[in-house]
Parts: C-alpha cells; structure tokens; sequence
C-alpha cells in the first residue's frame, strides 16, 4: 500500500497529462480532468507527508531491484513537505488557468504541458537515484521549453530562446558531473554515494564534482553568476505558467542542491560552507538590486525570486540544524507568498490593463480588496511580522548570528530591507497613485474574476495562516531539517542494516 | 588508449566551446550537441574502457564475466543520447521559430523580451545632458 502511494504523486501527474493529451481537441474537458488530477496529486502527497511524519523516511525499490541496483523513491520528510506544496501549486494555479485567456491557452496543449511539469518537479522530489534526478530534471525541462513559449509571441521566443540555452548547458553540466561520480564512487544511488564519498581517495576530483553538480543546479535554481536567463524569460509567459514557474522551477535546483550537499558533500562542509555562504549574499544582493531598477510589475517579481533563493541557500551554507530548518521554511514560505503575488499581477492586470507600474494606478480606490491581496503576500516577502516572512528570515538570520556569520546575517537584513522598497514601489505605483488617463480595464466574466481570485485568496489565508499559527510548521521544519542532517538514518532507511557506518572525518584532501 | 580518449574528449569540447562563442544560435545548438558527446564519451570512460566483450549474460553462466564491458554506463549514454535529441529537436524548432518571427538568429539583435529601449533610456540622462557633464 505505501509502496504504491510513494509512487503516487509520479503516477498520478503521468496519467493526468495523458488522458489531457488524448483529450487535445476538448478544452472544455482538459480543464475538470486536469484540475482533478492537481487535487488527487496534493491528497497523495498529504497522506505521503503524514507517512514520513510518523515512521521516518519512506522507500520504494522501482522494479523490486534493491538499492543501490535499483532506482529507489525515497520520501523523507523534506521531499514530503515539497511534494504536498507542489501539489498545492498544482491545485491553485490549475484554478487560476480557468481565468482569462483559458480557452486559448488550452487549444496550445496548456494541460498536459502543465501536467508533465508537475511530473518532473515530482519525480526530481521523489528520487533516490542521481542518474534519475538527471531524467526528471529534462522532463521538467521540456515541458517548461513549451509551457513558456505557449503564446508564441515576439518576446516569448526571445526569453524562451535565452532560458533554452542555458539550461541546454546546465543539463550537460550535470550529466559530465553524473558520470564522473559514477566514475568516483561506482554507483548512482544518492544513499549509496554517500555512504562511499567519504572514503574516497581523491577528495579532490570529487569536490571538483561538487563543483560542477553545484554549476548545474545552480543554474536551474538561477544563483549568482548565472541567473541571467531568469529575467529575461520568467515575465514574457503566460500569468499562470509564469505562476507555476516562480512557485516551483528554481525550488527544485534549490531542492538539488540541498539534498545533493547534506548528503554526499557534507564531510566537506569546511570547504563548501564559505563557497556557497558567498553565492548566498551575491544571489540575495545582485536579485534585490536588480529588482529596484525595474518598472514591470513582473520582472520586479523576477528579479525577487533570485533575491530570495540566497536566503534558502544560507541553511546549506551554515548546514546547522536551525539553519537547514529555515531554509525549508523559507522554500515553503516563498513558493506559496511568489505564486500568489505572480497571480495578483495577472489580476492587476486585468483590472488596471497593463503590467507597467507608469501605466497602472489608482487601483485602490478602484479594487481596494485587491489591495489587501497584494498586501499580504508584500509584506510576507518583506519579512514584515507577523507573516509567513518573518518568521523564515527570522529562522534564516538568527541561524546565521549563532553561527557567527555576520555578514551572511546583515546582508539578509538588508535585502529584507530592499525588498519592502519593490514592494512600497509597487503599491505606490499600481494602488495609491492616480489613474493615469489611459488606464483601462481589461473585460472580462463573472467565473474568470471567481477562478482568478479564489486562489489568491486561498494563498493569502495560507501565508496568514503560516504568520499567525507558525508552531506546527516550525516543528514541520525542525523535524526535516534533523531528518536531512542524519545522514546515517537515510542511508540506513534506503540500503539497510547491513551497511557499516560512515565515516564523518574531515577528508585527507 | 585512455590517453587518445582524453585528447578525443578535449578536442570535442574546445570545439563546442569555440562554437558557443559564435554569435548565432545554430552553432550554439552545434556546439550544445558536440558538448553532448563529449559528455556521454566521458561517462563510457568512467565506467572503465577496455572491455570489448559485450556485456551480456551467456546461457550457464550467472554473472558477467571478468572481462566484459561495463553494461551501466551504456545504459546511461543511452537515456543521455535520447533526452539530448529531444533538447535538441526542441531547439532547433524554436531556432526556426525565432527566424520565422524575429527574423534574426543573433541574439543580440533581438531586442524583445528584456527592457524596451525607451524603458532603459528614460532612466539615463539624454545624450546631450550627459555631454554636458562630462565636458
């Protein structure tokens, strides 16, 4: 029965995309069938969580091939509470996708692409297996190449062509580093990698591999020297697509990089830690800099996504239990707070006519409900207490004052401080400031305005809800935080018993 | 053996990176698929080259035999190979697209989806007050 439900929130966006495939000429169908599929996709992963919860980490051997033969699923709790936030997103951006604009969106294959990309961020959460992340990381690739250039508009084939090449590099990058830890270390079971990766000789090829792993996930979750490619694509696709992007895309390179480093890298943590502390402040400083400058609601939201992937690498970097817990507070934080604030601008939009903060305005005294929206998840992504924010930067910079990273700290400080100006700047802009004459709304019905505002008002309860009543998911966190730091348990948990256990030296580099 | 396999791989990523530093798309995609092999070259050499057995299990026996190739890595190269066509297909595609649309395969001609130039120059003084400045 767990064996089947660990393979659950796989199966059920593979089959989801499927039958919306086969459904191609019926729109009107997609929609229900894919909005089913979300939902059963967040239940699995809600069961799944509540399993990791009580017994610890759960495995599951693809083919009844044992590990470190077979491909092994594992779920602890980190990949749980990814999967139950994917499934979310799934829900609330599958709402969202019924609002303007649905019915030409489908005809262009939105569903099953949709659909395929849940599988691949799924999968990428799921596995076990380093050669398998490579897989599911290109089947994320793929469907997001042709969510993004969707409309097939001017600026969609130039940002497309831009994220398309470098994550073209990024994913050979990867595949070279796959390879030369299989030539390392003679296996492809993360677990097993792990096991092994201390008592290699050649410490030195195998940081070097850290390197390259470091490059290519780096580049999916677009930190410091190579976050390019995000700006110039994230805002030319579709609102809901651009939704699921922001919400999920760069989490699961965040994701990748967490899992890779506490797990094969962390006897080496001395050497890695001041490396990725560095990429940390560069990520948060570069992305918050870059979103001052800009004057389009969705490439200020871009250029903060980057910002915020520094804090979610500060847990690695410190790679304390306190740390690592708000860096999984600050991912579920953040995916939930960029989602929503990428779907209120579709709304502005709608209600303002235009993305440019020169051509909104006035919207509070037109839409001042739609204010309040926006004001929660700002704040939140200010760090302004008491929301969902707050309380992963306050895990964040407190974890980096114990650890007597004080520049780590202050930076984060000041860019929290940076970010509330983007958003006043926003709120200035697009709410409080007249209307300036040309403004005008864009038409739309009744069930669009419903199925656009009903998740953004779910999100916004939620980052309420994470603000206010912050105990359980601070718990939540601190469990999966210790759970990631016990590397023995994990290895124990997917190879067995019978492994010796591993030795925690520093490394004769 | 390992040697010329070394120099063989070294020369096939000088060359995509000699074509990734062209300035149009298609050598790009070029260079994207020498960079490929490379990689899946490499991959077959860390799972030990020498091996000309294939690796297959013969009727009485259990296991491979001590001299036969490492089947993993093949596997490996396999999946590689598949999943590096598709990327490439897919952008080839959108290369074309972008010839069709922009009328252009040099990305810096393509001005579309970062910042319209009036957005960037209203922030910059005019060309005239910055002459003024620096005079």
């Amino acid at each position: 029965m767990i064996q089947s439900l660990i393979v659950a929130p796989i199966l059920i966006p593979l089959i989801t995309a499927a039958v919306t495939a086969i459904l191609w000429n019926r729109p009107d169908v997609q929609r229900p069938v894919g909005l089913i599929g979300a939902i059963l996709l967040l239940g699995a992963a809600i069961l799944l969580l509540l399993e990791a919860w009580q017994s610890g980490p759960q495995v599951a051997r693809m083919g009844g091939w044992d590990a470190p033969f077979g491909i092994a699923l594992v779920i602890d709790l980190f990949s749980a509470i990814m999967l139950v936030i994917t499934g979310l997103m799934g829900v609330a951006v599958g709402i969202y996708a019924m609002g303007p604009d649905a019915q030409e969106r489908d005809k262009a294959g939105f569903q099953p692409l949709f659909h395929s990309l849940l599988l691949g961020v799924a999968g990428a959460f799921s596995t076990g297996d380093l050669f398998n992340l490579y897989v599911w990381f290109e089947v994320m690739l793929i469907a997001s190449f042709g969510l993004l250039v969707l409309d097939r508009t001017r600026e969609q084939i130039d940002g497309g062509l831009r994220y398309v090449a470098l994550n073209l590099v990024g994913t050979v990058v990867f595949l070279l580093a796959v390879g030369l830890l299989y030539g390392l270390t003679g296996t492809l079971n993360l677990a097993d990698i792990a096991r092994v990766a201390p008592q290699i000789e050649n410490q030195g090829a195998l940081a070097g591999v850290g390197f390259l792993l470091l490059l290519a996930f780096g580049a999916k979750a677009a930190v410091f020297p190579i976050f390019n490619w995000l700006p110039a694509a994230y805002h030319t696709a579709s609102m809901p697509v651009a939704a699921i992007f922001a919400a999920l895309l760069t989490k699961v390179g965040v994701y990748a990089i967490i899992r890779v480093f506490t797990l094969v890298f962390a006897h080496d943590t001395a050497f890695f830690g001041p490396i990725l502390a560095g990429v940390a402040i560069a990520t948060m400083v570069t992305g918050v800099l870059g979103a001052a400058s800009q004057y389009d609601v969705r490439r200020i939201l871009s250029f903060h996504i980057i910002s915020q992937i520094g804090y979610m690498l500060v847990g690695v970097a410190l790679m304390t239990p306190l740390a690592i817990a708000g860096s999984v507070l600050y991912i579920v934080h953040h995916i939930i707070v960029k989602a929503n604030l990428f779907l209120i601008a579709g709304v502005m939009r709608q209600e303002g006519g235009s993305f440019a903060l020169k051509k909104l305005g006035g919207l509070w005294t037109s839409k001042p409900v739609l204010g309040l929206l926006f004001l929660i998840p700002a704040l939140s992504l200010a760090g302004l207490p008491p929301l969902s924010g707050f309380w992963g930067k306050f895990a964040v910079i407190r974890a980096g004052l114990e650890a007597e990273a004080y520049i780590l700290a202050g930076a984060a400080l000041a860019v929290g401080l940076l970010t509330l100006f983007s958003m006043i700047k926003i709120w200035n802009e697009a709410f409080w400031k007249a209307a300036p004459a040309e403004a005008k709304p864009l038409p739309w019905t009744l069930s669009q305005r419903l199925a656009s505002y009903l998740p953004i008002v779910a999100l916004g309860g939620l980052t309420l809800t994470i603000g206010l009543w912050t105990e359980p998911f601070a718990q939540l966190s601190l469990a999966a935080a210790e759970e990631i730091l016990d590397r023995d348990g994990y290895i124990r948990a997917v190879l067995g018993d019978v492994q010796p256990a591993v030795l925690l030296a520093g490394g004769g580099r | 053996m390992e040697t010329l396999f070394a120099i063989a791989i070294g020369v096939l990523v000088a060359a995509s990176v000699y074509l990734f530093l062209a300035r149009d798309l298609p050598r790009l995609l070029l260079g994207f698929i020498l960079l490929g092999t490379a990689v899946n070259l490499s991959i077959l050499a860390s799972g030990r080259l020498g091996g000309a057995i294939p690796a297959l299990v013969g009727g009485t026996q259990t296991a491979l035999g001590q001299d036969a190739a490492n089947p993993l890595p093949q596997a490996l190269i396999l999946t590689a190979i598949v999943i590096g066509f598709g990327l490439a297909a897919f952008a080839l595609m959108l290369v074309v697209k972008a010839k069709r649309i922009l009328g252009t395969v040099r990305p810096e001609e393509m001005r579309d989806a970062e910042g319209a130039p009036d957005e960037v120059t209203m922030l910059l003084p005019a060309p005239d007050e910055r002459r003024r400045d620096a005079a």
